[in-house]
């Protein structure tokens, strides 16, 4: 794992002092929340419907347990004993106090972590692969470039002030588990016919009221100008993106209205004006960073244990079939550890359980541990034979839920319960279906499938790449449901499309349910899952299943 | 013929825990919602929300929030106003904890 080094750690401890100054200046009253939201927002301080909210960056998802159990002792300190995963790799403390805000900080630093430009029109934490590094369809580890790009990225003095927002998700896998091409920038590793690395550069993706799948910029890339060519995409971005309106600031939108050709070439015309620039120190940088991201000592012992206990224990077995995912070491797993027990807040850990979970990549996980854009805490690098007792250590955690891609590993933003923009609760519809699945027993035979549920339109929750996409709204006052149907997140991208008119909130759960049930009589077999019964026969079967009365109606 | 006014309370968070809190008739901030002032002539709510965006050092972002007259004082008419009296939905946090 990086390590901050001393530029790092000076620069986060600068930074702290200054918000610290800047929170006395606020509460003395020398500040007005208009000058004081601008330097809150830096430091990732938000204020939502009942408190101040602090997101705080675990860049690309990396975490080791020293820095969990310090989000722990933060959550108990400071918060209300739990903290809340992000569907953006962070975690948010949804109770903070402002005057603590500082100290907050400090504890962070003290574990090289921070809040900078977890929100504000900047390059935001960098995103990547949950199974980086471990992954045994991966070409490379995606990580060392992530940070390269954090390193870059952080106080930037040209990207302190965009037009909007701006996201960065990094793969090393041929198989998507970014959503690469719903951010603003999109990086794919791929392999060119030579043998060498490189990067297939994605721009102008994004989801919230305009969702749009990225188009490819340049379909490979080599890793050398990787530093350059971002650049260069965020400088002709800086320039031509629109400051007039909120709603068409991001990069999506001025891909959409320049064409993408016109920006290729407005961005491979910066990219040869600045390239001479990049005289290689960033790729010496990228060299020791890539040494800080060598991999685990793996051990070697036998792993018969492993499949005696899946023999023994049906519990384990189901867990095991469920949430482990295949590492590049065969005699190793990678573990999706679910924050998403039936009826609890998707995303929500308590700071026990982040301490157990600290302890298990101690004794178990080579130190690491990840979080997944999906909500979840991964441990990437388990070895088979330890299996058994970190399942064990699960159990007394109250995190062995075996439901990993299931009807009731659902992704949800806050939604009105905390934020301050939604227009809808998300988590209560969240818990209401997970617990009624789990009442029918049914989610292992319904097999893969993702809902993701976002309480405005802004889509945190990532709706319209669910198969099942729900989208909270207010209409006339009154909580109101909107379900889009054949979303895809992975390297397939698809925007869901919208099936009917929206449901009520106690109408929300009923009709997920008939939506979900109806689909096990259209499938051809236990093997076809809900993604591709809905790409062989459309909309139409599962639009019937949802609106009854209007397809008794056209019987008629 | 002019638009109806509809009643309103001045709402806003507080500055150093963040939580809602609604202007009282006595320039005080109250926690309870039900002991705000209600304001119900447009230009006098005007004016009072202009008094409480002058008090920075106590609030932020005040507003003026749809009411309703109730026995017990002003009510919240729309959802978000409702949940903001009382904390999430999800855990017993907020202004339903400290009742």
């Amino acid at each position: 794992m990086y390590s901050y080094n001393d530029f790092d750690a000076a620069f986060v401890a600068e930074r702290n002092k200054q918000f610290r100054a800047q929170v006395q200046r606020r509460i003395d009253g020398s500040l007005t929340e208009d000058e004081f939201k601008p330097l809150r927002l830096m430091n990732g301080l938000y204020l939502q419907l009942h408190a101040y909210m602090l997101r705080v960056a675990i860049p690309y998802g990396t975490l080791n347990a020293a820095q969990m159990d310090q989000l722990a002792f933060i959550a108990d300190k400071f918060d209300k004993g739990y903290g809340h995963f992000t569907t953006r790799q962070n975690i948010q403390y949804n109770w903070p106090k402002l005057t603590e805000v500082p100290d907050i900080l400090d504890a962070l630093a003290e574990v090289e972590m921070h809040a900078l430009q977890t929100s504000g029109n900047t390059i935001r934490n960098v995103t990547a692969d949950h199974f980086a590094g471990a992954a045994a369809d991966e070409i490379a580890d995606p990580r060392p470039i992530a940070e390269l790009l954090r390193q870059w990225s952080t106080d930037h003095p040209e990207f302190q002030f965009l037009p909007r927002k701006f996201k960065i998700a990094v793969t090393g896998s041929p198989n998507d588990r970014a959503v690469t091409r719903a951010h603003d920038i999109g990086l794919r590793m791929v392999r060119n016919d030579a043998g060498e690395n490189g990067f297939e550069v994605i721009v102008g993706g994004g989801l919230g009221r305009t969702p749009m799948v990225g188009k490819v910029i340049r379909d490979f890339l080599p890793v050398a100008d990787l530093l350059a060519y971002v650049e260069a995409i965020v400088s002709v971005y800086n320039l031509l993106g629109r400051r007039d309106n909120k709603y068409k600031a991001r990069i999506k939108i001025t891909v959409h209205e320049n064409g993408l050709e016109t920006i290729r070439d407005m961005v491979e015309s910066r990219f040869e004006q600045i390239k001479p620039g990049f005289t290689g120190f960033d790729q010496d940088l990228l060299a020791q960073i890539e040494h800080a991201f060598a991999p685990p000592a793996f051990k070697t012992a036998g792993t018969e244990g492993y499949e005696a206990a899946r023999l023994a224990n049906p519990a384990f077995r189901s867990w095991t079939d469920t949430n482990l995912t295949a590492h590049k070491n065969d005699d190793y797993a990678i573990v999706s550890v679910s924050i998403k027990k039936h009826g609890n807040t998707p995303g929500d850990a308590t700071s026990d359980q982040m301490r157990a979970l600290a302890q298990i990549a101690r004794d178990y996980g080579h130190d690491e541990l990840r979080i997944s854009h999906e909500q979840n805490v991964i441990l990437p690098h388990v070895h088979k034979s330890d299996l058994p007792a970190i399942y064990a250590a699960l159990r007394a955690a109250d995190l062995a839920t075996a439901n990993i891609g299931l009807v009731s590993d659902i992704i949800a933003c806050p939604g009105m319960d905390y934020c301050a923009l939604a227009t809808a609760r998300s988590i209560p519809v969240a818990q209401q279906i997970a617990t009624r699945f789990d009442e029918l027993k049914v989610e292992h035979d319904v097999g893969p499938l993702k809902i993701k549920i976002s309480g405005c339109i802004n889509a945190c929750g990532h709706h319209h790449v669910g198969h099942i996409g729900i989208l909270g709204l207010d209409r006339a006052g009154v909580e109101n449901y909107q379900i889009t149907l054949g979303g895809d997140g992975t390297e397939d991208t698809h925007i869901g499309e919208r099936a009917g008119p929206g449901f009520a909130y106690d109408e929300i759960v009923p009709a997920i349910e008939r939506l979900v049930l109806g689909y096990l009589d259209l499938r051809t077999d236990p093997e076809e899952t809900f993604i591709q019964t809905f790409r062989r026969l459309g909309a139409e079967p599962f639009k019937a299943i949802l609106y009854p009365e209007k397809e008794a109606q056209n019987a008629a | 013929m002019p638009r109806t006014f509809t009643p309103k309370v001045v709402t806003a968070n507080a500055l150093l825990e963040g939580d809602a809190v609604w202007l009282t008739e006595d320039n005080t901030w109250t926690r309870d919602m039900a002991k705000a002032e209600l304001l119900t002539d447009e230009a006098h709510a005007d004016l009072r929300l202009l008094e409480a965006s002058a008090r920075q050092d106590e609030i932020a972002g005040p507003y003026l929030a749809d009411a309703k007259p109730t026995e017990n004082g002003p009510a919240p008419t729309h959802f978000r106003e409702d949940f903001r009296t009382r904390g999430p939905s999800n855990y017993p946090h907020g202004k339903q904890a400290e009742v």
